[in-house]
């Protein structure tokens, strides 16, 4: 393994922010750590930089310790969330500078700088003032100078936080493109899970310090592994019910569940395409509250007699206005038991 | 550039560590080929009549100075178990009784002693100290300010309570600065233990100014010099020294025919200065040398116009600029150095509340 | 935090440290702690029952009063005068901006007895205040306050002028876009950013104020008296060690607790600021508002600073063809053995020296203290670095001649003794000016040069020398200044027959005649001069930055 965490913890002023994580990173995987604000994930990457001590554990970079190892020496780069750039040098020094700080020597460096800005898409830009470029500019030459030195560990701290959203889907795609190219190890934490998904071979979602789910974009999507995730995924059809044999027993009245779900007291989750809606004599009566149109199609809310609230997805031109009375009925490939 | 800001880094860096070693060779200062004077500020002498004392007693002369008479004197003191040379030069009468009560010198006398004046030798028994020169603090007078108002000069002490010479006087603090201190003590020996107060009073009460020092008296209120009346200086009468008319012709920037400012002779307190053996010092026979050497004729005759000082030497040929525009006090006021040493913090306290406050 | 980490963060706290540790004891708490030991005992016991004979006295609470109040005051006037110059150097762009930086700096070195001489040509009999209205202020103490703002102007100016220019004027148009006036924007936004730099500015003035000796003495006569006063008296004059001794204790306490004050009321506001590159703050005045500002600052700098030293300068050109100037140049004078003019080369050897050192001791300092991770024993230490500007120059030169007298530390007759002691005085500058200005840069930047590979060294050099540059030049200017002008620690050690220009000025001014005066303003003109070129030099490192370091 490229990167190992063996239980590793730290802790601020008595609170653990990391708390025994155990994670790995295969050489040439592109990892995604995904978790709302505040649960420990841009501690995780300053853990593996060395710019944050551990309370306990260990990180293992090629199978060795590096505790005592500083920041310089282990070779892994780091994009910051708000990229600091040296405001004092142009572009091509900030580029340039993990390459001087590895005594490349200037031709070779010059050299480097070009090849970078061009494959961030910005040649020529090297004598540019940093305080003139854009968000996007000066995300892509943060970029550059975390590629420069060839670090065997890239980690990025949300990387295309700041950018607009048009922007960040095409630059998603061309970071996903550049790393396979390149064949570069990433950590990335992002909060954005659209994000986590589109470039990552295998995501991590983080809870509180700690590791809640583990696996790949599909993996994850399609099972959560708990209402946290789940919800954090963005799913709201939440409920909890009591498993028998292939039916639970909900709020939202008996719902079909796969064959082999987990028995007992469970929580089960419906996805939206699993939400269909049948006459409103059929099914669990709602009214529609609420109508988002999405592009492709159309979210509902419903709000039920009696449980929680509902959210459907539905062609464009079957959707009924709000305040229409319908029927709701539930799909099994789209329902899952949660362990 | 930046470079360069590494190098003065390093050089400061070295500099504090060179610091500590660089001692070793300062202090070898202390081999028997070299004599050290310690002396006060003023301390000057021309460069070839110091050639020629290095040249034929074969010393090399290193002179360090360290502050005015006072602090030097008061240095001194504070090293005398380490001291940092042979020969301690500017101790004078207001300050010989701390000097000498501290064990600062040992007793030599010095070759040439004889042709100093019997009046100079203060410590005639034990020879601890050599008198070198002497100087007076007097009053000077604007001589065009006098002609103009039609006015005689004032010529004592008890002149300068009269009410014709109301708001013309400046002095020096007597806390802080040595003429200051010296018509104090010239009152204090003209009218006595008793009856200084009361002359102070007077001139209290006749509009004397007091600033606190020397340069801003002389320069700033007193209308005698060219800058003073430049500055608006609106006094007339100033405590100076009787080689003050000298120095304004010496150092006019066009050489006057007379001096714009004259003494008042009978408020004159004697200033003697003298040099001595220190107790610890390290080469005691060119510190010998050296003494000999300040009472010698050559320097003597160097003296005045270096320091603007008068010989203790009799022989000694006084320039004539200053015979001319400022001979030395005939009848000074002068107080043994014990009863300075005795009363001197006092009269600086009971005249600070007197006059000051 | 992991103690291993920790102790690393120690490790290199003491190595930055050690170096000003051991230069502060032994150039400063030792030498005045053995003059105040001598003073309170004496054949091996304590007297410290001394302390309350000279305490009780009434004399000296009135000493002290004085000299607090008036201090209090002067430090008031001065950052009332001189932050509407700051801010017109940081925020202006009018030509000679660089020039009156320089310009203000100079009454900064001037000896206290020249600049008091023309200082009073303002204020003074027959002075253009007297020839203009009547109004004479020397011998009270509106003199004395005056002349302060005209010494420590530049203090305030430079302190803060040097952070103001590098503070991101967008956040003050943030503030403006949310509804805030002009002025309420400077107060929410700016202020508090500049509260570091503006209580450092105060405290270094408030502490050459509670500490004048010179102008106390020139201006306001003999009846004003500071605790610096009463201590020179007594260990110059008097020679009442004891007393001095006690005097120097009280002054210690007096500032002490100015000291504790300013770290408690600076420790609270200190940010990380988003500091930019001063060249892109400033802009060609715009509406009425600013320019009268501009004007105002002009005129008070005019009559407050230059009109004295024009005086000054005049008055060394009142011989014709020069005369004074080349009076300077002969040795035949007989008040120095070598021409007064060499002063200025043995001035700048000095100074340069005392620069060096300064700058090292100071850069280090400042570069622990600004440490995050700085624990509370260090932050005293920030505080006890100050205390040399807040102790008499007479106390250090006699400590210095008991406490160094010994092998290998015999340093009584070494040259190096005079820039240490002007060290002494231009240190507390570096750290009090580059203090802010490392603490408001960003850790994550430091993190981000340390994450592509440079070690703290290189970090420390790439990414905060960069950005601290411009303050360490206004640090080594103030240092160089200091040292220039340094008169007190001079003359009061030893020293072979080299004066400075400051020594020889007042060696000079102690004849009379004409010649003397003249040259005495002469050489204070040169030193003038030189300080004002070597400030303008400093300027001009600053701009032309060529490549990336």
């Amino acid at each position: 393994m490229l990167l190992s965490l063996d239980a590793a913890t730290v802790r601020f002023g008595g609170r653990a922010v990391l708390d025994a994580v155990g994670l790995d990173v295969a050489e040439h995987e592109v990892v995604c750590v995904l978790g709302p604000s505040g649960s420990g994930k841009s501690t995780l990457l300053r853990a593996v930089a060395g710019l944050q001590p551990l309370a306990g554990g260990r990180v293992l970079l090629d199978g060795r310790d590096q505790a005592g190892v500083p920041a310089h020496r282990r070779g892994v780069g780091l994009m910051f969330q708000d990229h600091q750039l040296f405001p004092q040098r142009d572009v091509g020094a900030n580029v340039a500078f993990g390459l001087r700080m590895h005594g490349v020597a200037k031709g070779e460096r010059d050299a480097e700088v070009g090849r970078l800005l061009e494959l961030v898409g910005l040649p020529g830009a090297a004598r540019r003032a940093v305080a003139s470029l854009s968000g996007g500019e000066q995300q892509r030459v943060a970029l550059a100078r975390a590629l420069a030195p060839r670090p065997r560990l890239l980690m990025l701290d949300e990387p295309l936080g700041q950018l607009d959203r048009s922007l960040r889907e095409r630059l998603v795609v061309e970071l996903r493109e550049l790393f396979g190219r390149l064949g570069t190890t990433v950590l990335a934490v992002t909060h954005d899970q659209g994000e986590a998904f589109a470039l990552a071979d295998r995501v991590v979602v983080m809870r509180d310090g700690r590791i809640a789910q583990s696996g790949t974009p599909l993996d994850v999507w399609q099972r959560p592994a708990d209402a946290f995730v789940a919800r954090f995924l963005g799913f709201e059809n939440l409920v909890p019910a009591t498993v028998a044999g292939t039916a639970a027993d909900s709020p939202w009245g008996k719902l079909p569940v796969p064959d082999g779900s987990a028995q007992g007291e469970r929580t089960v989750l419906v996805r939206p395409a699993g939400v269909r809606l049948v006459p409103a004599d059929q099914g669990l009566p709602c009214t529609v509250t609420a109508r988002t149109f999405k592009g492709t199609h159309v979210a509902l809310r419903l709000q039920p007699a009696d449980g929680p609230r509902l959210e459907a997805a539905c062609a464009l031109r079957d959707a009924p206005d709000p305040g229409t009375p319908v029927g709701v009925a539930f799909d099994v490939t789209e329902t899952l038991v949660l362990d | 550039m930046h470079h360069k800001t590494f190098v003065a880094a390093a050089v400061g860096l070295g500099l504090v560590t060179l610091s500590a070693c660089g001692s070793t060779d300062t202090g070898g200062a202390t081999d028997s080929r070299t004599v050290t004077l310690v002396s006060h500020d003023s301390w000057a002498v021309s460069k070839d009549v110091l050639k020629a004392f290095e040249k034929q007693s074969g010393y090399k002369v290193r002179v360090l100075k360290d502050g005015d008479a006072g602090q030097a004197v008061n240095k001194a003191i504070l090293t005398k178990d380490n001291p940092q040379g042979d020969v301690f030069f500017g101790v004078d009468n207001t300050l010989l009784s701390r000097a000498l009560d501290n064990g600062l010198f040992q007793p030599y006398e010095a070759k040439g002693l004889g042709t100093v004046g019997a009046e100079y030798q203060l410590d005639r028994d034990e020879h601890r100290v050599t008198p070198v020169d002497h100087g007076d603090i007097c009053v000077n007078y604007d001589k065009a300010w006098f002609s103009e108002h039609r006015l005689t000069p004032p010529k004592s002490f008890a002149d300068l309570a009269k009410p014709a010479y109301k708001n013309l006087l400046v002095t020096e603090n007597a806390a802080t600065s040595s003429p200051g201190l010296g018509f104090l003590l010239g009152s204090a020996a003209r009218f006595g233990d008793e009856g200084w107060q009361g002359y102070w009073k007077k001139l209290k009460a006749n509009g004397v100014k007091v600033v606190d020092g020397w340069e801003q008296a002389y320069y700033q209120e007193f209308s005698g010099s060219s800058e003073g009346r430049k500055a608006g200086g609106d006094r007339p009468l100033v405590v100076s020294y009787a080689s003050s008319p000298p120095a304004e012709v010496i150092y006019a920037k066009k050489r006057p025919g007379t001096a714009p400012t004259g003494v008042s002779y009978g408020t004159c307190f004697r200033q003697i200065e003298f040099a001595g053996l220190l107790s610890n010092a390290k080469n005691t026979k060119g510190g010998k040398a050296f003494i000999d050497f300040l009472v010698s004729k050559r320097f003597q005759e160097d003296m005045p116009l270096n320091m603007f000082v008068y010989p203790v030497a009799k022989g000694a040929a006084v320039p004539a600029d200053f015979t001319k525009y400022g001979p030395a006090a005939k009848d000074p006021e002068t107080m043994a150095p014990g009863r300075i040493a005795a009363n001197r913090d006092q009269w600086v306290r009971s005249w600070t509340s007197l006059v000051l406050k | 935090m992991a103690p291993r980490k920790n102790r690393a963060g120690n490790a290199a706290r003491l190595g930055l440290m050690a170096l000003p540790v051991a230069f502060f004891a032994l150039f400063f708490a030792w030498p005045v702690a053995a003059i105040v030991t001598r003073g309170l005992r004496t054949d091996g016991t304590w007297h410290f029952g001394r302390i309350a004979d000279v305490v009780t006295q009434p004399d000296l609470r009135h000493v002290l009063w004085f000299t607090t109040w008036q201090a209090l005051a002067s430090t008031g006037l001065t950052l009332l005068l001189a932050l509407p110059a700051a801010y017109a150097v940081a925020r202006l762009d009018f030509p000679g901006r660089q020039l009156l930086r320089a310009v203000v700096t100079v009454p900064f070195v001037l000896p206290t007895v020249v600049a008091g001489s023309a200082f009073l040509a303002l204020v003074g009999h027959h002075g253009l205040l007297d020839q203009l209205w009547g109004v004479r202020l020397d011998t009270t103490v509106w003199a004395i306050l005056l002349a302060h703002v005209f010494f420590n102007y530049a203090v305030v100016v430079r302190t803060v002028g040097g952070l103001w220019a590098q503070l991101d004027p967008r956040q003050e148009e943030a503030a403006r876009m949310l509804g805030a006036s002009p002025l309420t924007a400077w107060r929410k936004v700016t202020l508090p950013a500049l509260a570091p730099a503006v209580a450092a500015a105060a405290l270094m003035v408030f502490l050459f104020t509670f500490t004048s000796f010179g102008v106390v003495q020139i201006l306001g006569g003999p009846t004003f008296s500071t605790l610096e006063v009463e201590i020179y008296r007594q260990t110059s004059e008097v020679f009442d060690l004891s007393t001095a001794a006690v005097l120097t204790l009280v002054q210690f306490a007096a500032v002490g607790a100015i000291l504790a004050v300013h770290a408690w009321t600076v420790r609270r506001r200190e940010t990380a600021l988003r500091l930019v590159d001063p060249g892109t703050t400033a802009r060609r005045p715009r509406g009425a508002g600013q320019w009268a500002l501009l004007a105002g600052v002009l005129v008070t700098v005019a009559l407050l600073l230059v009109l004295p030293l024009a005086v000054l300068v005049r008055r060394s050109l009142d011989a014709p063809g020069l005369g004074y100037y080349r009076a300077l140049a002969d040795t035949d004078g007989g008040t120095f053995l070598v021409a007064p003019v060499h002063a200025v080369w043995t001035s700048l050897e000095y100074a340069v020296a005392a620069t060096a050192i300064a700058v090292v001791v100071g850069g280090l300092a400042a570069a622990a203290l600004a440490r995050r991770d700085a624990g509370r024993l260090v932050r005293g230490f920030d505080a006890l670095l100050m205390l040399p500007l807040g102790v008499s120059a007479v106390t250090v030169g006699f400590g210095f001649l008991i406490a160094l007298d010994k092998p290998p530390l015999d340093l009584r007759q070494s040259w190096i003794l005079v820039p240490l002691a002007q060290a002494l005085v231009g240190a507390p500058f570096v750290v009090r000016t580059m203090l802010p200005v490392l603490r408001a840069v960003d850790v994550r930047l430091r993190e981000a040069a340390a994450v592509l590979g440079a070690s703290p060294w290189r970090v420390w050099r790439e990414v905060d020398l960069p950005l601290v540059r411009r303050a360490l030049l206004v640090a080594a200017g103030f240092a160089f200044a200091v040292s220039l002008g340094e008169f007190g620690a001079t003359v009061f050690i030893a020293r072979p027959d080299n004066p400075t220009l400051p020594v020889a000025v007042a060696r000079l001014l102690s004849r009379p005649g004409d010649l003397n005066y003249g040259q005495a303003m002469a050489l204070s003109t040169i030193l003038m001069v030189v300080c004002a070129v070597a400030l303008l030099v400093l300027e001009r490192l600053r701009t032309d930055r060529t490549g990336e370091f």
